[in-house]
């Protein structure tokens, strides 16, 4: 990596005032994008901003939301009893995201902030109709994800927080790349009173989406039959060495029925 | 202590070190006042290099020297020697271009390497390498077969038509060709071996330290024959002659081939030393490794059998195209000729056989031995071929095979296409296999599979390979340019504890434990009392290396020797020490006794008498006890064996799930049972990588696109089943272990066995064949296209 400086703030707003007055200076969450991006020399922050002292970690569950503190670790979420109790997908879904390692330094506003088109949380977040919080402002998942590394955020802003409804039901379901192990077609399928909300990762040209035809067959009926006839188009899709728009496509279609499966 | 010799499971004496993290690797090691060296490499496959301005680097923080391809061009450097000449089928010797250190005028490859910069830091190296401009006119490459043979295609190499290696054959084509007009039946099949990145544990590394006051140069490397280094690296590039040249390989992590070979970067490093008269350090980032470790494998094939009514076979015909890539490596043209095309007869007695290479040059990363070396090559195309066979002629697979093996009585076995197998009992291994996996129960286990909407397929491999390579005449008609025999000497110190100075070199295979347990059986010492040394030219007298499984069947066997000889002095100094004729001196269990008689010396007592000679016969004998042996073997060994696959496919999303592998192996003597098994594990876990998961994908331009772990699947632990592995062995007959070698059984005859029950999980959907890696993409869109046969049923 090529050289920079280093800044590990204790408040909210020193990290704040340390970004916004720098361009060139990058936030590191728990780094496991970011550091192999250094790594390969692809990025060359001025500052990196540590925001491990800021004190954003912690679940809490009050009436109808799971709300998880922005530096709280994969493992954490994968191990927490309340998140598995009440949003068992997600649950599942920490525990999918790359090895032990990458868990137990991997964060989930690092993974957001990041929107990775093939990353996990993600689709999480949108199916659930999650809101996330930054130093500033609320943002609801619609707005906040905004195309493959696109989010809403503004320069030097940084996440706090994710607020999670409770759904009914939930489930993720995640077909890996064979190498990357990250998620060529991942579904979160949330079943909530109002209807059902499932949002993909991995296979979008525009990052996570979700799938209108789905939740409306899903909300009528929340069975994998009721979407078994339902095709894809495999326009707007992801193609690369290890899987075609058209096998994606597919996958949509057998991932989320799986995912229904076992929600339902 | 417990038993410890041949054929005692003991745990490895050097995974104490390894798995507490003292092992002593090359970046390990660091030399007082060492510098750093970061290399430029091509970013592109294939362009004219006008103009390379150093001036920002040179200037840049920390920064000693920077060196071109010209700088070393104007020095007495040679090029990367390759150490085997094919010749083509006219005779004419192969197209050998030059082979520069650093590019010269030409990158041929995506890393290509262009420029080095020595600095005090690796960072600081690595931040003025950038700074060098480049300038460059691209020029068009080509990355694949089909492409480079191609009429009008881009030439890699200026003057190598049509980027031919060579054009080489075996056996008599119209003599074939008339076998096939006249027989019953042809079967073709098409088929690609997938291009492989070796990928070990460690990356590469090098260290040249040049001593000021004597003049002498030594190489710290990740090599798995550090001999070879030197011969190769001494005489050809730096023209240093060895006395003034030790190279040392120390622990190695994995090589699986791909540190056999002589890479630019050692020349770099050692040249570099002695310019900036400082140790130079250089360090594979994995990301380098993928574009400069040498592939494995990159076959295109046709093959035909000729059979008769009953499915005999009558004659084997095939055309193969071989990716040399960008420069031809130490060894590459050996691979697909004489590592490949001697393999052809398998375990069969086919009588004929015609085989044509051409190997091709194309805008890619050299290709080389990989863990099996042209035999995986050999065995997949004709245990595939075997089961097209089956299919088109609905013969059971496994009675063709057997009708078709060489029959145990009829070894000494002479094939047709040079190699002459001396043991070995195909319908054994077969038989074993088939109980092991449960053969005869498998339709069960489908209809089961079927239920759960599973498609389950089982699929066999019988094969057989050549290795501990190899009698040094043999090889040197072929086009070696070395012998390749091997060197121990044995050292047994005053107090009768043992050093082994081996020519073989560990990088994984557990030397340090298997050849020590060879002196436990020999001479009766203790495993704790014996050290193995190797991978050091200052203290090895000489060795090959570790390659094609040699180190037990060549290098034990040198040992063996070398033991004998100290043996026969052992008695001459007993019988001076009993005051009995030498005649009559027997040696066991590290006691030389008079023959008869309760008289008797340990080990011990002769060889403290043989290093403080004071009652010693000193006229007629030598002080010491210090025997060297170079052991050049009279064959190959072969060993071969039978492996079975069990994979289920789920149908809506294609994706493979290995659930049962059996290996039945005949690897001759075994030295240690739990080593063997760990080697075939790893072969197999190798070859399952090979079947399902790697491939090395270039875009047609040049550019690698599978780079990096993030697209380049290697097999995890979940997706290798529980093993089964046995092995029933006959004796090789022409080594005195009679020990055959297991190091890449696993590689070779794993392949086509796990694409065979891919195959036949797909029988329904009428597929013949497939290509490597059965990724689920691909099998789904098999399926896709497919209308199964028994749809409508």
């Amino acid at each position: 990596m090529y050289d920079f400086a280093y800044e590990k703030p204790g408040s909210l707003a020193d990290a704040v005032k340390v970004l916004s007055a720098d361009p060139d200076a990058k936030a590191l969450a728990g780094g496991q994008t970011f550091i192999p991006v250094l790594k390969q020399r692809l990025n060359r922050p001025s500052t990196v901003v540590d925001l491990a002292k800021l004190g954003l970690t912690g679940i809490t569950v009050s009436g109808d939301t799971v709300t998880i503190g922005a530096m709280t670790t994969h493992a954490t979420i994968a191990a927490n009893p309340d998140i598995k109790s009440k949003i068992p997908g997600l649950q599942h879904q920490a525990s999918l995201i790359g090895d032990e390692a990458v868990r137990h330094r991997g964060t989930i506003g690092g993974s957001l902030a990041n929107n990775d088109p093939a990353a996990c949380y993600p689709s999480a977040v949108l199916a659930l109709g999650g809101t996330i919080k930054t130093d500033r402002r609320s943002i609801p998942a619609e707005e906040f994800f905004q195309g493959m590394f696109t989010t809403a955020l503004e320069p030097g802003e940084i996440i706090t927080s994710v607020e999670l409804p409770i759904p009914q039901k939930s489930a993720y379901e995640k077909f890996r790349n064979p190498a990357s192990r990250y998620a060529i077609v991942g579904v979160f399928v949330a079943k909530f009173p109002s209807g059902v909300r499932l949002a993909i990762t991995g296979a979008g040209q525009g990052g996570v989406f979700r799938h209108a035809e789905f939740e409306k067959a899903l909300s009528a009926n929340f069975a994998p039959e009721a979407i078994a006839g339902i095709a894809t188009p495999a326009d707007g899709l992801n193609g690369d060495i290890h899987a075609s728009p058209e096998y994606r496509a597919h996958l949509i279609g057998v991932v989320s029925k799986r995912a229904v499966a076992k929600a339902a | 202590m417990g038993f410890e010799g041949i054929g005692a499971s003991v745990r490895r004496k050097e995974d104490v070190r390894f798995l507490s993290g003292k092992g002593n690797y090359t970046d390990d090691i660091n030399r007082p006042g060492q510098l750093h060296a970061y290399i430029r490499r091509a970013d592109r496959p294939h362009a004219r290099i006008d103009a390379i301005d150093t001036a920002a680097a040179a200037k840049a923080p920390g920064v000693v020297r920077v060196f071109t391809g010209a700088d070393i061009a104007a020095e007495n450097i040679g090029g990367i020697p390759c150490g085997w000449q094919i010749h083509n089928k006219d005779g004419s010797p192969m197209a050998e271009p030059m082979h520069p250190v650093l590019a010269v005028g030409k990158v041929r490859h995506v890393g290509d390497p262009v420029a080095v910069v020595i600095a005090d830091s690796r960072q600081a190296a690595k931040n003025a390498a950038e700074l060098i401009e480049i300038d460059y006119t691209d020029l068009p490459a080509v990355a694949n077969l089909t492409d480079a043979v191609a009429p009008g295609a881009p030439e890699v190499h200026d003057g190598v038509k049509g980027n031919l290696c060579y054009d080489w054959v075996i056996g008599d084509k119209a003599v074939v060709d008339g076998v096939f007009a006249n027989a019953h039946r042809v079967v073709k099949l098409e088929l690609t071996n997938n291009r492989l990145i070796p990928n070990a544990m460690e990356p590469r590394a090098a260290i040249g330290d040049f001593d000021t006051s004597s003049g002498d140069y030594t190489l710290y490397t990740t090599s798995q024959n550090p001999h070879v280094i030197r011969l190769l690296m001494g005489a050809f590039v730096l023209h240093i002659p060895e006395n003034k040249l030790r190279v040392v390989a120390p622990d190695v992590g994995g090589g699986f081939g791909s540190k056999i070979y002589h890479y630019a970067e050692e020349a770099i490093v050692t040249w570099a030393a002695g310019r900036v008269r400082r140790p130079v350090k250089w360090t594979a980032e994995r990301s380098e490794s993928f574009m400069s470790d040498a592939h494995g494998r990159d076959h295109v094939s046709t093959a035909e059998m000729a059979i008769d009514k009953d499915g005999v076979f009558l004659g084997l015909r095939i055309t193969t195209l071989a990716n040399m890539g960008a420069y031809l490596s130490t060894f590459a043209p050996a691979v697909p000729t004489y590592l490949y095309a001697t393999l052809l007869a398998g375990v069969y007695k086919t009588p004929v056989i015609y085989c044509n290479v051409k190997a091709v040059f194309t805008n890619t990363v050299p290709v080389d031995a990989y863990r099996g070396a042209g035999r995986p090559e050999a065995t997949y195309l004709l245990e595939r071929l075997v089961d097209a066979i089956a299919y088109d002629t609905a013969i059971d697979k496994i009675e063709l095979r057997r009708r078709n093996f060489i029959p145990a009585d009829a070894f000494p076995y002479q094939t047709p296409v040079a190699l002459q197998y001396d043991s070995g009992d195909y319908q054994t291994t077969l038989k074993v296999a088939l109980q092991n996996a449960g053969w005869e129960s498998f339709e069960g286990r489908r209809a089961e599979a079927k239920r759960r909407g599973k498609l389950r397929g089982i699929g066999i491999s019988t094969y057989l390979e050549a290795c501990g390579i190899a009698p040094s005449a043999v090889v040197g008609s072929l086009g070696a340019r070395a012998g390749l025999y091997e060197v121990a000497n044995i050292r047994v110190h005053p107090t009768g504890s043992v050093t082994v100075f081996t020519g073989t070199h560990s990088h994984g295979q557990g030397h340090e434990t298997t050849l020590a347990q060879l002196v436990v059986d020999q001479l009766g010492v203790p495993l704790d009392q014996v050290e193995v040394v190797h991978g050091d030219t200052a203290k090895i007298p000489f060795g090959m290396g570790t390659y094609g499984s040699r180190s037990l069947a060549v290098g034990g066997s040198a040992m063996v020797k070398a033991m004998d000889k100290i043996i026969a002095k052992g008695k001459k100094i007993a019988a001076h020490l009993l005051e009995a004729s030498v005649q009559d001196i027997e040696f066991k269990d590290n006691t030389f006794t008079v023959a008869g008689t309760d008289r008797s010396k340990t080990l011990t007592d002769v060889s403290l008498a043989a290093y403080v000679p004071h009652n010693y016969p000193i006229e007629e004998l030598e002080p010491g006890l210090d025997e060297t042996a170079f052991y050049d073997p009279k064959n190959f060994t072969f060993p071969g064996g039978c492996h079975i696959a069990e994979v289920e496919i789920d149908p809506e999303t294609g994706v493979v799930d290995m659930v049962n592998f059996t290996a039945v192996d005949d690897v001759g003597r075994v030295v240690n049972p739990m080593i063997v098994e760990g080697q075939v594990q790893g072969g197999v876990a190798q070859g399952i990588g090979q079947a399902l998961f790697e491939s090395a994908i270039y875009d047609p331009e040049g550019q690698l696109l599978s780079g990096s772990f993030m697209d380049y699947t290697m097999p995890r632990a979940n997706d290798i089943p529980p093993l089964s592995v046995a092995t029933e062995n006959t004796m090789c007959t022409h080594n005195p272990l009679g020990s055959k070698g297991c190091g890449e059984v696993g590689a070779i005859g794993s392949p086509p066995a796990v694409i065979n029950a891919v195959v036949d999980a797909l029988k329904d959907y009428g597929v013949r064949h497939l290509e490597m890696p059965a990724t689920a993409a691909k099998i789904w869109s098999i399926i896709q296209s497919a209308q199964p046969r028994l749809a409508a049923e």
